[in-house]
């Protein structure tokens, strides 16, 4: 079960699938059943004889539990090796760090493209509708199958700062700290509006096939490629894209036709046929699908600060990006303004940047420092060395 | 403890052991860390600068990041015993509308302000005609972060409008140690550099009530081992 691969040789790291029993299934909001259930997971570190050091990492929308070791496909570094790593804020020296592929996933987690035990074939569109709170239950179960009782702390980003904030909901004795990195509480239209063009280009494409492309040995890549194109155009600021990109041509001048004449285009279009390597296009409609019904004040009688009410124990943090669109430093005020009226400890730092939403996995010094200074003062609190 | 500022240390012997404090402009959180470890208080911070969020966060305290013009209304009416508000009142735009706040947020407000009617700035106003420039308030006219300048007068005309109490005031200049006075009278709005004061409201008369939460329960104290504490009053 040991892997090899790592991000530097001096981290230990382990994981696996881990395989839930028949009696186990996940049950779902939705009212459905997943069984059996399998969870991919990475763990980073180890777990000390307290069990007291555990970190959960959640993931967002298109990543997967490669945090700090190389990607199997496409053999790149872990998506947050600038923040878990030797000499890191999250240094597996000092603690055990656990990132777990979503329920919907496809990188081996149990989704669209595992296989439905009623008919032997993968199950495409009969997955059951999936909610960020059904990826929560089934980390939750992970980290009870691991042994851990209370997490040092569960931290997150974009997706995964709502599964952060989830788990602050319902999981709230089982928290010591939680860190919720440019998140919101809710889906907006503008939110929803674009995940819809996403799913509508996958569904637009002849060879998704109502889903069962898989069965006919093709797969929608144009349709999951503009999906993606779209999705990545709100990573990014307007800003950073004019930087990096203005109106710089490709070639020496305009085609007069519909290449990628200008360098954003061809960044665009690289972003898109890079990513249908490495993901499914079922499990992006399902993501984004959970994505879209997260709503956490609806699941509280409309009012955010409900869901935190239980959650006067842990110590929140709280981050956003001054040019994040997506998911604005106003949606991270309102988390905040929720879990001081519950009564919770609460932090909050917009970090000043002009790469948007991005920002969360790029070179942000602020974010660093933020993140160490806060592990490090939890850590201490809870009496790690 | 020598090395404690004069205000700190007059605003460590107005709190009171494990209360729930604010601190506006907390900057690095020196007073927060101080209260947190002299008087056991719970507490937490708003700043303006990143370096000063950053600098609470590595000490362990919750921060958040704002400014105490725009950004009080985060905070639930009465959640904290105490709000601070140390040497900046005069540099809000609203510090009127920010004095209301701090005491809508607690049931009681410290509030340090620099006395424009101190005589070291009379006398540079009549002798040079010019902006006082002093040790108190060191800048130019048009560099000084000091917007709303007033005297203990003034100040204490604005708290009797607000309907706000004042439990307690004390004389602070340069690094002497605090003076109790009397915030009305005239002698002190010479001789103060700047003052400290202990504010309530007068109409409620509900100080050391038991605090409520949002949702209308009292907050009780949490097992140790769990943080953060709410603590109930120590004065019911």
């Amino acid at each position: 079960m040991t892997a090899t691969a790592a991000a530097s040789p001096a981290i230990e790291t382990d994981g696996g699938t881990l395989r839930f029993p028949a009696g186990k299934a996940l049950r779902l909001d939705s009212g459905a059943r997943l069984d059996p259930l399998e969870i991919a997971y990475k763990t980073y570190g180890r777990l000390n004889e307290a069990k007291s050091n555990a970190i959960l990492v959640c993931h967002a929308l298109t990543m997967d539990q490669y945090v700090a070791s190389p990607h199997p496909t496409t053999g790149r570094p872990g998506w947050w090796n600038r923040v878990v790593g030797a000499g890191l804020p999250l240094d597996p020296d000092r603690y055990f760090i656990i990132c777990a592929n979503v329920v919907g996933g496809c990188m081996g987690s149990t989704g669209p493209a595992s296989t439905n035990p009623q008919t032997g074939e993968p199950y495409g569109l009969a997955f059951p509708v999936i909610t960020i709170a059904d990826m929560v239950r089934a980390q939750a179960m992970l980290v009870e199958a691991l042994g851990i009782e209370t997490l040092l702390a569960v931290v997150g980003g974009s997706m995964g700062g709502m599964q952060v904030l989830q788990w602050a909901a319902d999981y709230p004795e089982k928290l010591y700290s939680a860190v919720c990195i440019a998140a919101a509480a809710r889906h907006s239209a503008q939110n929803i509006a674009f995940h819809e063009v996403g799913r509508q280009a996958i569904m637009a494409d002849p060879d998704w096939r109502g889903g069962a492309y898989e069965k006919a040995g093709v797969r929608p890549e144009k349709g999951l490629a503009v999906a993606r194109m779209a999705a990545h155009i709100t990573y990014l600021s307007e800003q950073a894209l004019q930087r990096k990109f203005g109106r710089e041509l490709q070639g020496d001048g305009l085609s007069w036709g519909f290449d990628a004449d200008f360098q954003v285009e061809s960044y665009l279009r690289h972003q898109g046929t890079s990513f249908v390597d490495r993901f499914d296009a079922n499990s992006y409609l399902y993501i984004t699908r959970a994505l879209d019904y997260f709503d956490l004040a609806a699941q509280h009688g409309g009012v955010l600060a409900e869901a935190f009410r239980k959650a006067r124990g842990v110590r929140f943090c709280v981050l956003s990006f001054s040019s994040d669109w997506l998911y604005s430093t106003a949606e991270s005020r309102d988390i905040v303004r929720a879990l001081n009226a519950a009564g919770c400890r609460a932090s909050f730092v917009e970090v000043e940047t002009d790469k948007g939403h991005d920002a969360f996995f790029l070179d942000e010094p602020q974010l660093d420092a933020t993140l160490r200074g806060f592990f490090d003062a939890t850590a201490h609190a809870r009496g790690l060395r | 403890m020598s090395a404690i500022r004069e205000d700190f240390r007059e605003i460590l012997r107005l709190v009171r052991p494990g209360a729930r404090v604010l601190d506006v402009g907390c900057e690095d959180g020196e007073l927060l860390e101080l209260l947190s470890r002299e008087r056991r208080v719970d507490g937490q911070g708003l700043e303006i600068s990143q370096a000063g969020v950053s600098a609470c966060l590595a000490r362990g305290l919750a921060v958040v990041q704002g400014d105490g013009d725009r950004d009080l209304d985060h905070f639930p009416t009465r959640a904290f015993d105490y709000a601070i508000l140390s040497k900046t009142l005069q540099q809000m735009r609203e510090p009127r509308h920010v004095l209301s706040e701090l005491l809508r947020i607690a049931d009681q407000a410290i509030v340090s302000v620099p006395n424009f009617g101190h005589w070291r700035m009379r006398a540079s106003l009549m002798t040079r005609g010019r902006m006082p420039e002093t040790r108190a308030l060191p800048d130019p006219w048009w560099s000084t972060p000091n917007i709303h300048l007033c005297t203990l007068r003034d100040f204490t005309d604005l708290c009797r409008e607000l309907d706000l109490r004042v439990d307690a005031c004390a004389a602070l200049s340069g690094g002497k140690p605090a003076r109790q006075i009397r915030p009305d009278g005239l002698l002190e709005n010479w001789r103060s550099e700047s003052a400290l004061f202990l504010l309530s409201r007068r109409s409620e008369g509900q100080v050391g009530a038991v605090p409520k939460d949002l949702f209308g329960e009292v907050v009780l104290p949490q097992p140790e081992g769990v943080a953060p504490k709410r603590r109930t009053r120590a004065k019911t």
